[in-house]
């Protein structure tokens, strides 16, 4: 049997395990695959984080990639990476830079088996915080200014591709290489609230055309996540990876109540597995829910099965097909071919799209938010201080 | 360490200590730990070649110890030499 064979049959335990700490966010980007902003009162406490991180240090998962939200706003945050780390599991985290202060870049840089991600969605700061927030480009390039002063090299700029930002993807690379960091590019998916901007900002048939030939000509040390294997049926050139999508199989996600989900993109009633509180733990999710097992079975490619580049191509996303009302066993929404386009066009017709059903965005993004109190006289009161998850703004009351 | 030199399948081999393999159906994931890269042994058999480097006095007795059939001495042997450039193995 083939190695991408025992891959589609699911692995012992994932290979790439997204942990989500925290559904508590500082900004509200339009995209957020996971609907963040305020925190869920029922987020895994620390000792029950740590209980998990021994359960994956047993499974031998090397190493995960924590997220959130802004996982960095957990209080508990950097206790949580010095634990792992200490138990054999690696920890890369993606942050919008919020909390790496010159000090905390040179705690990372003194830190083996810790890597950061920097997310970055525009080139220029009309471009990133058009999607991300005012602000949030300062923000990030301040903090790849403290990584790179603190001698932290290699760490990962990740960025979005938007309709918007595909034509920077040189001045992505040049960024990257300014601050001596590894460019890592994927797919907006119509996942959280991408589902609402998904018509907007996906890439057009011939930006996909653009990218997939970047790639091939400029992207070998740029990182995907794997994520683009959809666009192997442009040529005869295989993008390098797995390409397959590997939700259930040797993907999964953790979120931020303990909820284990098939990827990270599919944060969805019809794709959660489980509790990591169950009795048997992350473990049992993982080997025997019903679930994973259905998603271990050989699936049908549909309409996908006699085209020609099926092989590579594999009906591409399984999250993009679901958030987009596509059926899971046919073309992907922004199939090379065009025919995600025939298919949405159908089903635009016709029966309603399923919703993302986990919302932890704020009621209100702060962008759009009107001053809330007036400019008051005199010193501010202190019992007017935020201090819920809820309030002004969801970072109200951590200690840094 | 000795990583540049070639493989000699008379001399002494051993998995390396930043590695850590994970059983698997297949055969088993090898992580490094330093360069954060994984990769597969995609047998069982050779990850008992592997493990049995380290109790034995040369790479040539351990595919003996873990019954690598005569006829495919050779793609195992290939597979070490493979191993150690990729810094999997090292030699001891
Ligand atoms: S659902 Fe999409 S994002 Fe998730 S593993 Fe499959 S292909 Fe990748
Ligand atoms: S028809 Fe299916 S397999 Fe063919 S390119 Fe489109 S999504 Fe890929």
């Amino acid at each position: 049997m083939k190695l991408v064979e025992h891959f589609q049959r699911g692995l012992d335990a994932p290979i790439c395990l997204t942990w989500e700490l925290t559904y508590a966010c500082n900004l509200s980007c339009v995209h957020c695959l996971s609907s963040s902003g305020r925190r869920d009162p029922r987020e895994l406490s620390t000792a029950e984080c740590k209980a998990v991180i021994d359960e994956l240090q047993r499974l031998q998962v090397f190493y995960v990639n924590i997220g959130g939200g802004e996982p960095t706003v957990r209080p508990d945050f950097w206790e949580l990476v010095s634990y792992a780390v200490d138990h054999q599991v690696g920890v890369k985290f993606s942050t919008n830079g919020v909390r790496i202060t010159p000090e905390r870049a040179r705690w990372l840089a003194s830190t083996d088996y810790v890597d950061v991600q920097l997310s970055l969605d525009g080139a220029t700061a009309e471009v990133n915080d058009h999607v991300r927030g005012p602000g949030s480009f300062d923000t990030v390039i301040g903090a790849m200014e403290n990584l790179r002063e603190a001698g932290f090299r290699d760490f990962k700029i990740s960025v979005v591709l938007t309709r918007q930002n595909v034509g920077q993807l040189d001045d992505f690379k040049r960024i990257a290489d300014h601050y001596g960091a590894q460019l890592r590019i994927t797919r907006l998916r119509p996942s959280g609230r991408g589902a609402d901007v998904w018509d907007e900002l996906h890439p057009t048939a011939e930006q996909q055309l653009t990218l997939y030939e970047w790639l091939l000509d400029k992207g070998e040390n740029v990182l995907t996540g794997d994520s683009f294997f959809h666009l192997n049926a442009l040529g005869s050139t295989p993008l390098p990876g797995l390409n397959l999508c590997g939700a259930g199989r040797v993907v999964c996600l953790i979120d931020p109540v303990g909820d284990v989900y098939a990827c990270p993109f599919a944060i969805h009633d019809e794709f959660l597995a489980g509790n990591v509180r169950d009795t048997g733990g992350f473990t049992s999710v993982w080997r025997e829910s019903d679930l994973f097992e259905r998603l271990r079975t050989p699936q049908t490619g549909g309409s996908c099965t006699s085209c020609s580049a099926y092989d590579s191509c594999q009906g591409g996303c399984m999250a993009a097909k679901f958030f987009t009302g596509l059926p899971l066993d046919g073309p992907d929404p922004e199939c090379v071919k065009g025919n995600g386009e025939r298919a949405l066009a159908a089903v635009g017709a016709g029966t309603e799209k399923p919703r993302p059903d986990k919302d932890h965005s704020r009621t209100v993004a702060p962008r759009k938010r009107p001053v809330a109190v007036g400019i008051g006289w005199g010193p501010p009161e202190p019992e007017r201080i935020p201090d819920r998850a809820c309030d002004t703004s969801p970072l109200a009351g951590f200690q840094p | 360490m000795s990583t540049d030199a070639a493989f000699d399948a008379d001399r002494p081999y051993r998995l390396s200590p930043n590695i850590a393999l994970r059983p698997e159906p297949f055969g088993a994931l090898a992580y490094d730990f330093t360069t954060r890269k994984l990769s597969f042994l995609k047998t069982r058999t050779l990850v008992e070649v592997v493990r049995a480097l380290e109790k034995q006095p040369d790479a040539r007795s351990a595919l003996v110890s873990a019954d690598v059939p005569d006829g495919e001495r050779e793609r195992y042997l290939d597979a070490l030499a493979g191993l150690l450039s990729a810094g999997t193995i090292e030699a001891r």
